[in-house]
């Protein structure tokens, strides 16, 4: 200690502490958003899983909560995004390729990609209300299937759009080089060099952004609000979709409707969880495919 | 923009379509029509929310709907003053920027700074799933498991509160603030570090006082942008926070937020000349101008503030 000049006091031993206390607090805090998750599974599971069984997903919605199920709600949520994915992946992907591949460098470009970024932070509530006011109102749609699938594309759209743009960014330049050397004109060297190679990528981030789609309760709600549908859906009937089914039940005070939200829960988890997976593998696949 | 980065030989050339085939021009013009989308989205939106607006503020004047203190749009006597809505959802907003920004930013100190890989490799997937959970499920959550906890502390809160309904969403909203500040922090560049760890800094001083400072354009777009989705979020609060609009700052009372209000209003089936229809889109105008200035200071932050390093 002698070493030291009286000015210089460093007290290492107290700065040791304090550090060593706030990594307790940094990790405290990485722990508060993981029990967050780990109780909510908890509390879903524990109160859902003895109402999940084979009649459950087979039985349509009743007022008696032992024979409500949730067939109408998961066939609607399919059927629904099916049609935002036929809408969504042609769009999405071609005006990623425009912006990638075709843009020049101006004004208009330059408008387009910082709209596509501030679609992405729009409510979607608000989505929901252009919905109304587009789908259903001003093309007479009606509250079905086809309005909700609309909407939910717009909503997706600048996901996909902003996905698609990385996967497409990600090809080598020496790929397209290439193409051309060989006399391939634009449109060529886009279908035969770059959409292969981008297409896992593409296909990666589209299924992650539908995944969002499945999840969402909002826009349908002000689309369609909330009806009781007994029969599979077509493109053009009314229809609910599974988190609709959930808000309905979790709004009902009886504990058993409660408890059926919760079974409603895991079965949309278990979709979810399932589209990611998919995502995930076609990921590894891509990589390991690129490293050899 | 993106081309630059890639390009070390031009293929502009190429690509100014000389010689291209019919296909290829038509092609061309298809994909540009599918970028123009977003354009017509976002005027869509517009239009559609000051169309059906404008039939409310012939009715309502714009004074009474930015200043009355009371919303009941559907009782008599009927009154058309946003505020108690906007109250609602600031409240919401303020109660899950509690929970949500000091904890995504230690969460995002934690994993960029200090987190060895293999913990980083587990505990970063594992938040980012809270930002993938349905935001119905957050809601099912805070009524049935955070609003009966609570109720132990405080026996007078009634089921529909604002505390239960901002404390979830802080917790939704932690994977946004801790994924941007994260991204921020560890763009920040080694040599930094090094120097402040030479300058006899301890991990920690070097953390706060030297990454943190750098990464801030970042870490502030992300608390505005968390924020802004707080004030967007619709299925937790419709579910959890109640449907009573009111001006308070108490968080044990039943309250209604904006983006709530919406909802049930669409659930009743309102006749689409009606007024009380034509409020949700007067409201949801308000709505998306909040988040929209809020988006756009967001990207201004990192764009203005941003350190090129």
């Amino acid at each position: 200690m002698a070493l030291y000049n009286s000015r210089f006091n460093p007290r290492l031993a107290r700065r040791k502490t304090v550090g060593g206390i706030f990594y307790g607090v940094f990790l405290a805090a990485v722990m508060v958003g993981i029990i967050g998750l780990a109780v909510l599974l908890a509390q879903t599971l524990i109160e859902g899983l003895p109402w999940l069984d084979f009649g459950f997903l087979t039985s349509y919605m009743s007022r008696h909560p032992e024979l409500a199920g949730v067939k109408a709600a998961v066939m609607g949520t399919l059927i629904t995004i099916a049609f935002t994915a036929i809408f969504t992946v042609p769009i999405g992907v071609g005006a990623a390729i425009y912006l990638e591949e075709y843009a020049p460098k101006n004004r208009l470009t330059q408008i387009i990609e910082v709209n596509i970024s501030n679609l992405a932070g729009v409510p979607s509530v608000v989505y929901g209300l252009l919905g109304l006011g587009v789908f259903v109102q001003l093309m007479s749609l009606g509250k079905v299937v086809l309005a909700g699938a609309l909407t939910l594309t717009l909503l997706v759209l600048p996901i996909v759009i902003l996905a698609s743009r990385e996967a497409i960014r990600a090809v080598p330049n020496e790929y397209r080089l290439g193409a051309f050397a060989l006399g391939a004109d634009q449109w060529q060297v886009i279908k035969g060099t770059v959409l292969p190679s981008a297409l896992p990528g593409i296909l990666t981030g589209t299924i992650l952004a539908l995944s969002r789609a499945v999840g969402e309760a909002a826009p349908l709600l002000v689309i369609s609000g909330l009806v009781y549908v007994t029969f599979v859906p077509g493109p053009l009937d009314r229809f609910t979709v599974l988190p609709l089914q959930i808000f309905t039940w979790v709004g009902r005070p009886q504990e058993e409707f409660r408890s059926l939200a919760a079974a409603g829960i895991i079965v949309l988890l278990i979709i979810l969880l399932s589209m990611n997976a998919v995502a995930v593998l076609l990921r590894n696949k891509y990589q390991t495919r690129s490293e050899d | 923009m993106p081309a630059s980065s890639r390009q070390e030989i031009d293929t502009g050339r190429f690509r100014r379509g000389r010689g291209s085939s019919i296909e290829g021009t038509i092609v061309r013009w298809v994909f540009f029509c599918c970028a123009l989308i977003s354009i017509f989205t976002t005027l869509g939106i517009v239009f559609i929310l000051i169309g059906q607006s404008i039939g409310f503020f012939s009715e309502v004047s714009v004074f009474e709907f930015l200043t009355g203190t009371r919303w009941t749009p559907i009782l008599k006597p009927t009154a058309f003053g946003v505020l108690p809505l906007v109250a609602g959802t600031l409240l919401v907003t303020v109660l899950a920027a509690i929970v949500a920004l000091p904890v995504g930013l230690a969460t995002a100190i934690y994993l960029a700074e200090y987190a060895p890989d293999k913990a980083r490799r587990v505990l970063k997937p594992m938040i980012e799933i809270l930002a993938g959970i349905p935001t119905v499920v957050y809601g099912y959550f805070a009524l049935t498991f955070v609003t009966p906890q609570l109720q132990r502390f405080f026996p007078d809160m009634i089921v529909f509160n604002a505390l239960s309904a901002g404390m979830v969403m802080g917790i939704m909203i932690i994977p946004m603030v801790s994924s941007l500040s994260e991204d921020a922090m560890i763009s920040v560049p080694r040599s930094l570090r090094q120097a402040s760890y030479a300058l006899g800094a301890t991990k920690l001083e070097t953390s706060l006082k030297v990454v943190v400072p750098a990464a801030l354009s970042g870490i502030v777009a992300s608390f505005i942008l968390a924020i802004s989705r707080a004030i967007g979020e619709t299925m937790l609060v419709t579910i959890a926070a109640g449907a009573t609009p009111r001006i308070t700052a108490n968080p044990l009372e039943s309250i209604q937020t904006m983006t709530a209000y919406i909802a049930q209003l669409a659930q009743g089936e309102a006749s689409h000349d009606s007024i009380e229809y034509k409020t949700i889109f007067a409201v949801g105008l308000l709505l998306f101008l909040m988040t929209l200035s809020l988006n756009l200071l967001g990207h201004w932050v990192v764009r203005r503030w941003r350190q090129a390093y």
